[in-house]
């Protein structure tokens, strides 16, 4: 029997062209193993090989996504392979954000299998785990020796056409299947299971909205501290620390002392998920700084934390915005901020 | 109540020039059907009658409500109170079923919502009448009858063809009898006092035109919660109101063989102690839920149960009753179990229900409607093939030019059946 063909996307890091100042090269392939796969063919060769190897610079993949991924994926397409193999890229926010790129083109048009590594916390993961079978990694590519057999015997099991129950993160897809009993019958067992207090698995985890119950209101906001954040993207003009316009990868701490009201000239969104213009002309609209400032002046508050939060919320993994939301409380509540006017968009 | 099921089985049915039960096969007169069909109903032009049984190249479309024959026998009343019987407490006596035979219901579209029956082929794996001994009743009204009579219509022609169908077997041995029951609260309890009190909560789905329940033929939207004796469902107290999304509206078939009534039954006396139901609505006002939840949560904790199973009928807008039924129920530390299907996409992506409860922690999923199957062309189509393309689930061009049908499982009768009558699930994967 051939073996199944397997093609491996990688970025330009792994390909050995270089690091960040490499992250521009366009998409190239090469006949054969590169980099990584190295490790990958002992653990394969029963079964498969890498007939091809398929490497972009995670700068191009990520700004030039649409023509990259499609070049990417003639590219990927020339070698027919049976299944794509995509990094591992660890907690490498564009590279994973790359990988999920490649799983998403390769399942809706190749139709064949993916099978990938990436850290769970990676915003490449939650973007794009419904495409592949992305094997759980560290956060770090001292993993690489941990995940490159457990990737392996994932795309074994794929190969084989096993069910695949676990060993990768859930690609978060509901799939019916027929059970041995009827519904009925099923909900009786579990609620005997209830009653006596045993283990019972519910058929439909509730989706969790993460409310969260309010604080006691304040008492006398006239002597309150007040700290403006916002997930809608505010950021000085110029957005220096670079925020990413979706799937933010950090937040951002400016000081507003020197600022009254916001203008076209000192401040702007940073925000890809709407129409920026009304914005980017009064960034009042998204941060309330004009208006809370006269409140201030006029001892309505007590007074406004020298300092605004903002990141933006647009295609931000839920996980990362926790991350986030924790360091900044942290922050606040050390600074002895009392309420936070929190806006979104 | 004491209520005694005997079933008759029937293993094949043919037209013959009386109706009877012989042998275990159901013999169709089928003029006389057609006439009791139709009554006395001066608003039904035509009504024609064919059978379509397991495994053959048939469809049945647009499916309005599929009925079991049954007859009283004994005891007080008799089949479908408040339609084709009078008021009487049911829920006695004896009851005589002709199990395995289904009158099916179709005729031109009343609404959107209608469904499909398969006899073979992947359709059939989908619906649980797939497996039934079909009788169809084709209902036509008369001209320009409006959509709410329309329904009225072929509602109670259905009835009265089960009613018909049913008498066949009042002096047939039946080859099973079952007895179900359920004592006055009081007795009950001392009846089994160390085992855990569990009663049913039984959402009908009211949310208006086509989308209605009745309960002894009132409305059940203009009910508020009460209890119901689990064997009053085995005699026709609660009846569809016909035409909604296929796959998760309870056709009269399924109230009668109430899943979870008979499933609580195989365990009353063992480990649990099955004290009733309470019967509750899915109105469309925040005023209705807040009462209705209320009500049959006020209920519950009177009955003085330990747990319950909730079933939920329909999707989207009566996710929240499911939701504040459960919070309310579980509130009073009285546990509770949930039936539902889900709408999370055909992709499977999305969030299935439109509300949610982290005290919903128990939960079972009759599947995903919105899944996509290819329905092949049959031999025989009863109905209406055309609907395919309006009807909920389906699309433009759902019905190809061979007379396959592409479409959402919602289409298909039963499909994700909320009273967990059918073995459809879903996993996360």
């Amino acid at each position: 029997m051939s073996k199944f063909r397997i093609v491996h996307y990688i970025n330009q890091f792994y390909a050995g062209i270089g690091g960040e100042d490499k992250a521009d090269v366009q998409p190239e392939k090469r006949d054969g193993i590169v980099g990584p796969g190295m490790a990958f063919r002992g653990a394969l060769a029963d079964v498969a090989e890498i007939v091809g190897t398929v490497f972009c610079g995670d700068n191009y993949m990520n700004d030039h996504s649409e023509e990259a991924c499609a070049t990417v994926l003639e590219m990927i397409r020339s070698y027919q392979p049976d299944l794509v193999l995509v990094g591992p890229a660890f907690n490498a926010g564009r590279y994973g954000m790359a990988c999920g790129m490649v799983a998403k083109m390769v399942d809706e048009n190749l139709h064949i299998p993916v099978v990938g590594g990436i850290y769970e916390e990676n915003p490449g993961a939650d973007m794009y785990r419904r495409y592949a079978y992305f094997v759980p990694t560290t956060n770090a590519a001292s993993g690489m020796r941990k995940a490159v057999p457990e990737m392996a015997a994932m795309v074994k099991k794929v190969l084989a056409g096993e069910e695949i129950r676990d060993g990768y993160l859930k690609k978060g897809l509901r799939q019916n299947y027929f059970a041995e009993e009827r519904g009925s019958k099923r909900a009786v067992d579990m609620l005997l299971k209830k009653i006596n207090g045993e283990e019972f698995v519910t058929e439909y985890p509730m989706p969790v909205f993460d409310r969260v119950e309010p604080q006691p209101a304040i008492k006398d906001i006239t002597k309150a501290r007040i700290a403006l954040v916002s997930s809608g993207g505010p950021v000085p003009k110029g957005n220096p620390d670079h925020i990413e316009s979706s799937s933010a990868s950090k937040f951002g701490k400016y000081c507003l002392k020197d600022i009254d009201d916001f203008t076209p000239e000192n401040g702007q969104t940073a925000h890809g998920g709407y129409d920026p213009v009304y914005a980017n002309q009064d960034l009042d609209r998204v941060l309330p700084l004009d208006v809370v400032k006269e409140m201030v002046r006029d001892g309505e508050i007590g007074s406004l934390h020298d300092y605004w939060y903002a990141t933006v919320g647009n295609g931000t993994a839920v996980a990362s915005a926790k991350k986030f939301a924790a360091a900044i409380a942290e922050q606040l509540l050390a600074d002895h901020v009392d309420g936070v006017i929190l806006t979104s968009t | 109540m004491r209520l005694e099921i005997g079933s008759i089985f029937i293993r094949d049915v043919q037209f013959a020039d009386a109706t009877a039960v012989k042998d275990g096969v159901l013999y169709v007169d089928r003029a006389a059907l057609a006439a009791a069909a139709a009554g006395e109903d001066e608003r039904i032009k035509s009504v024609e009658v064919f059978l379509a049984r397991p495994g053959e190249s048939v469809r049945i479309l647009p499916v309005k409500d599929v009925v079991e024959p049954r007859v009283k026998v004994a005891g007080p009343g008799g089949i479908f109170p408040g339609f084709t019987s009078n008021v009487e407490q049911v829920g006695s006596g004896r009851t005589h079923v002709l199990k395995g035979a289904a009158v099916v219901t179709t005729g031109k579209i009343v609404g959107f919502q209608e469904g499909i029956i398969d006899m073979q082929g992947p359709g059939a794996e989908y619906t649980p009448f797939s497996k039934t001994y079909n009788v169809v009743v084709k209902v036509e009204p008369i001209d320009s009858l409006k959509q709410h009579e329309h329904e009225v219509v072929v509602r109670l022609a259905g009835l009265r063809a089960a009613k018909y169908l049913g008498e066949a077997g009042r002096d047939v041995e039946p080859d099973e009898v079952r007895v179900y029951e359920t004592k006055p609260l009081l007795e009950q309890v001392a009846e089994y006092p160390n085992l855990p009190k569990v009663a049913y909560v039984y959402m009908l789905q009211t949310q208006g035109l086509l989308h209605n329940t009745y309960y002894y033929g009132v409305d059940v939207k203009q009910i508020v919660p009460t209890f119901m004796y689990p064997t009053e469902a085995m005699d026709g107290a609660i009846v569809s109101g016909n035409c909604v999304s296929a796959c998760d509206k309870n056709p009269t078939y399924v109230h009668l063989n109430s899943p979870v009534i008979e499933d609580l039954y195989a365990q009353h006396g063992k480990t649990i102690n099955f004290i009733g139901c309470v019967v509750t609505n899915e109105n469309v006002t925040l005023m209705d839920k807040e009462r209705s939840s209320n009500m049959a949560a006020k209920l519950i904790g009177f009955l003085g149960a330990d747990a319950v199973i909730i079933s939920e009928e329909g999707f989207g807008n009566p996710d929240a009753d499911l939701v504040m039924n459960c919070n309310k129920i579980e509130k009073q530390g009285i546990k509770t179990v949930l039936i539902t299907d889900e709408y999370a996409g055909q992709d499977g992506a999305s969030q299935s229900l439109a509300d949610s409860t982290p005290l919903g922690n128990a939960c079972v999923t009759a599947g995903n409607a919105n899944e996509v199957v290819t329905l092949p062309p049959m031999e025989q189509v009863y109905g209406y093939p055309e609907v395919a393309n309006v009807i909920a689930g389906g699309w433009d061009g759902s019905l190809a030019a061979d007379g396959s049908i592409t479409a959402e499982i919602q289409v298909i009768t039963g499909a994700t059946n909320e009273l967990g009558f059918h073995k459809l699930t879903a996993r996360g994967i």
